[in-house]
């Protein structure tokens, strides 16, 4: 006998509840698992802001998720109607302007939301053991999310949705042998076109519910362990902890408003901002812009991949540079977590965040001269961190005594 | 938790509570709204008509909101015919001046009341059924001049749009 | 706070991250600019009749309806008559031909061009572009449309000019292929309005903005109330969770 299964062979229904609530928890455990989870779950107390980017990314993926599927009883996903569907949106369905400057605004938001929440990962080592399936689960959201970002920038079929999905698609090509067998058979025809804008709008759907689909993984295996803190200590008693209600709850709530005026900001006075002039041109195969830029969010990768002077090379450089950041529980040796706690090793996590903007910017030049200079130092230094730094630093650094939660909290007081 | 601080505690929690209450449902409203006809379809959602050209006896049949509409030149024979009707022979009985609003212009809408096909009757060259109006060559309904339903499957009249004459030889419908 | 500075340094970068040109393109002040900015209704309907007059022969405002025009203050009558003076094809009718017939409110502006290929057929070989979406549609929108209207000034005197070509200040490549559209005077204005070539400009690209965003106005109104809520929505919850955190000791 179990302690997953304490009844053995033989089923009978109980619930800790009465009443209909008892009578649905007995027949589907979802309001004691709710509780469980969401009411009771304890969390370490001293948890900062930067805890709250995952709720927040959470609010962003639900509102893309509402905005998607209101856009999509308009949209049409043919090369011929595409673009005349979305500007029909814009100005003839009610308040449909604000539905597409939403959904194409929360897209740039969930990056900004989920980077400053890898970077947390990074930074306090809630990727080390035993949280390593969380955070790989989470990098591989992280891969469907640019995939999903990258499916749904066709959609509205300008000028850099065609070029763009032209460029990215091109990579495929680069696959020996087969690649552009793979290439022909992914767009369905030989360029992207309305064969490719079609299919790319069911698969945007399809990613962004698979993403939906992750969120349940990734957050099961991090209740199996629990949340990391800015300690990186486990709480070690119920008084280092709170309950996730009230305590997490109205926090994070706070966090998520706070964030969504400046999403406000954003969306009602500069809603293009983040965008591209040249996607409000029709898209046009006969003529490429002059300057073929993917949106910022996709810009560090976009710098590693022109890093490297050979096509394949780079291709597997840009995929790389996040399957790599999945090694990272395993090559960093140390044994502290938190990088309050580990001197030399903060300011290699903070070099590493500085080259992503750095990276980011590199993106978005032209690829000659010093800007390839710099792209190719940025890129070193990510494989650099990975391959070289997370086990040598682990392993010759000498860390400060971690202080647990109670200690942490105390220092931070005086 | 001393006593002197729940109700303050309670009413800022309970303000909060409210206004995101009332945040979430003026958000869903933009987005139920959007579910409703664009502009573009609103548009198109009265028509226009110029009866002049139309000769009497003559028909014409427009598209409005995406369904044929019947506007018949009514000749006197139609008109008495129609007015002289007792309504015990009317499977759906209706007086003829309830579906005009000038006797000489009938306006109904050219979709057989039984399963939805067009009626013949249009066209000079159409036959007009038993009542000299329109006949459904799907299951066989026939229409009067008045456009009601006199024999066959079809349960009720054929339908008059709402529509108002603008000047004595334009209509608007819709 | 560490948090509101990886966001503000995220947003403060972006304007670097357009590959625009390196011509510096003039700021103009428009009066639909700022948080509560509208579009000025007086000059986008002499705009209306810039376009009308001198643009709508080679360009198209595909995006538009003669509907549209209730937005700048137009009555509906005015509106029928606009619509009336342009031809739109329709069809097939009953015996299978393409008609054309007087424009009606519900219609979109009328093409000069039946297609693409008409347009650069009688352009020599030079696409003009549709100008629905123009101004969203180029890096500094509205200044660079009207700097373009005014930026024929003479070229340098080492500079062949081809043939079919026009010197053009802040056109990408210096070359344009249209000629100087506008000239001080060229249209009346109903209103009698100075038509010197900065108001005209001014008039064509307010119109512009306006047929490219006309919910511009409906959007900054909304975000003021949206923000607004916001903010005292916030305060609300700052309270709440410093209220709830009080009794959390350490």
């Amino acid at each position: 006998m179990s302690s997953n299964d304490p009844q053995g062979y033989k089923k009978t229904l109980n619930s800790p509840y009465t009443g209909f609530k008892g009578w649905v928890d007995s027949r589907l455990p979802l309001v004691r698992m709710m509780e469980a989870e969401y009411l009771k779950f304890p969390v370490p107390k001293s948890l900062n802001y930067f805890w709250s980017f995952g709720g927040i990314a959470m609010f962003c993926l639900i509102g893309l998720i509402l905005t998607g599927i209101f856009l999509g009883f308009h949209y049409k996903p043919s090369a011929d109607d595409a673009f005349d569907s979305v500007e029909r949106i814009m100005r003839d369905v009610s308040f449909g302007w604000l539905i597409r400057y939403l959904h194409a605004n929360l897209v740039s938001f969930f990056f900004i939301a989920t980077f400053i929440h890898i970077f947390r990962a990074l930074y306090f080592g809630s990727y080390k053991a035993p949280r390593e399936l969380v955070y790989i689960f989470g990098l591989t959201m992280f891969m469907l999310m640019m995939a999903t970002a990258f499916l749904g920038y066709t959609l509205p079929w300008g000028q850099m949705s065609y070029w763009g999905a032209t460029v990215i698609t091109n990579l495929f090509s680069a696959i020996p042998v087969v690649g552009d067998a793979i290439l022909t058979l992914l767009l369905g025809d030989f360029t992207v076109g309305d064969a490719a804008v079609n299919r790319f709008y069911v698969l945007h759907w399809l990613l962004a519910f698979a993403i939906v689909g992750l969120v349940v993984f990734h957050v099961i295996t991090l209740h199996m362990t629990g949340s990391n803190n800015p300690s990186g200590s486990e709480p070690q008693s119920w008084d280092e902890t709170v309950s996730f209600h009230p305590y997490v709850t109205i926090k994070d709530l706070n966090a998520t408003i706070f964030f969504f005026i400046i999403l406000a900001f954003i969306l009602f006075y500069y809603p293009n901002i983040l965008g591209h002039s040249d996607n409000y041109i029709k898209a046009n195969p006969m003529v490429t812009p002059a300057h073929i830029v993917p949106e910022w969010y996709f810009l560090p990768f976009y710098a590693i991949l022109r890093a490297i002077p050979d096509k394949l090379g780079g291709v597997l450089a840009m995929f790389g540079s996040i399957l790599a950041l999945g090694l990272l529980p395993w090559l960093d040796t140390s044994k502290v977590r938190s990088c309050l706690f580990r001197p030399v090793w903060r300011y290699c996590v903070l070099l590493f965040a500085i080259n992503f903007l750095v990276l980011m910017y590199m993106g978005g030049k032209p690829a000659e001269g010093i800007y390839v200079l710099i792209s190719r130092i940025g890129t070193a230094y990510w494989f650099l961190f990975i391959f070289v730094l997370a086990p040598l630093v682990g392993f010759l650094e000498t860390p400060r005594q971690p202080l647990s939660i109670t200690n942490y909290l105390r220092s931070k007081k005086a | 938790m001393s006593d002197k601080k729940t109700p303050r505690r309670d009413f800022i929690k309970l303000s909060a509570m409210t206004l995101g209450g009332v945040g979430a449902a003026s958000l869903a409203i933009p987005f139920i709204s959007s579910m409703n006809p664009g502009k573009d379809t609103l548009a198109l959602a009265s028509t226009e008509i110029d009866l002049t050209p139309l000769e009497e006896g003559q028909s014409l049949t427009v598209i409005w909101r995406g369904k044929p509409v019947f506007i018949k030149h009514r000749t006197k024979k139609d008109i008495e015919d129609a007015k002289n009707t007792s309504l015990a022979d009317l499977p759906d009985a209706e007086e003829d001046s309830a579906r005009v609003q000038n006797d000489k212009w009938l306006v109904v809408l050219g979709v057989c009341t039984h399963l939805g096909c067009v009626p013949l009757g249009q066209k000079t060259s159409d036959t007009k059924g038993d009542y000299g109006g329109w006949f459904c060559p799907c299951h066989g309904s026939h229409y009067d001049t008045s456009g009601r339903i006199r024999k066959g499957p079809a349960p009720t009249n054929l339908p008059v749009p709402p529509y108002v004459f603008l000047t004595d030889n334009r209509i608007k419908i819709g | 706070m560490k948090k509101l500075f990886f966001i503000l340094f995220f947003l403060s970068s972006f304007n670097t991250f357009s590959a625009g040109s390196k011509i510096d393109i003039p700021k103009y002040d428009w009066s639909w600019k700022g948080f509560f900015g509208t579009y000025d209704r007086a000059s986008a309907q002499r705009g209306l009749k810039v376009y009308r007059e001198v643009c709508a022969g080679c360009h198209s405002m595909n995006y538009l309806s003669y509907r549209n025009l209730g937005d700048l203050g137009f009555s509906e009558d005015h509106i029928k008559a606009i619509a009336a003076e342009n031809l739109i094809l329709d069809g097939p009718n009953d015996e299978g031909e393409m008609f054309e017939r007087d424009g009606l409110p519900s219609d979109k502006f009328a093409n000069p061009y039946a297609n693409d290929k008409a347009a650069r057929a009688a352009n020599n070989g030079a696409y003009p572009p549709d100008l629905s979406l123009i101004v969203k549609a180029r890096p500094k929108g509205a200044d660079y449309v009207k700097s373009l209207l005014l930026g024929y000034v003479d070229p340098p005197e080492d500079m062949t000019i081809p043939n079919g070509q026009h010197y053009n200040k802040y056109m990408a490549g210096n070359l344009i292929a249209m000629a100087s559209p506008l000239s001080d005077g060229l249209v009346d204005y109903d209103d009698g309005t100075q038509n010197s070539m900065d108001q005209m400009t001014t008039d064509v690209t307010t119109f512009l903005a306006w047929a490219a965003e006309p919910s511009l106005e409906d959007r900054k109104r909304m975000g003021f109330k949206v923000i607004l809520f916001l903010v005292v929505l916030f305060i609300l919850a700052y309270i709440s969770k410093q209220q709830i955190w009080r009794d959390v000791k350490y």
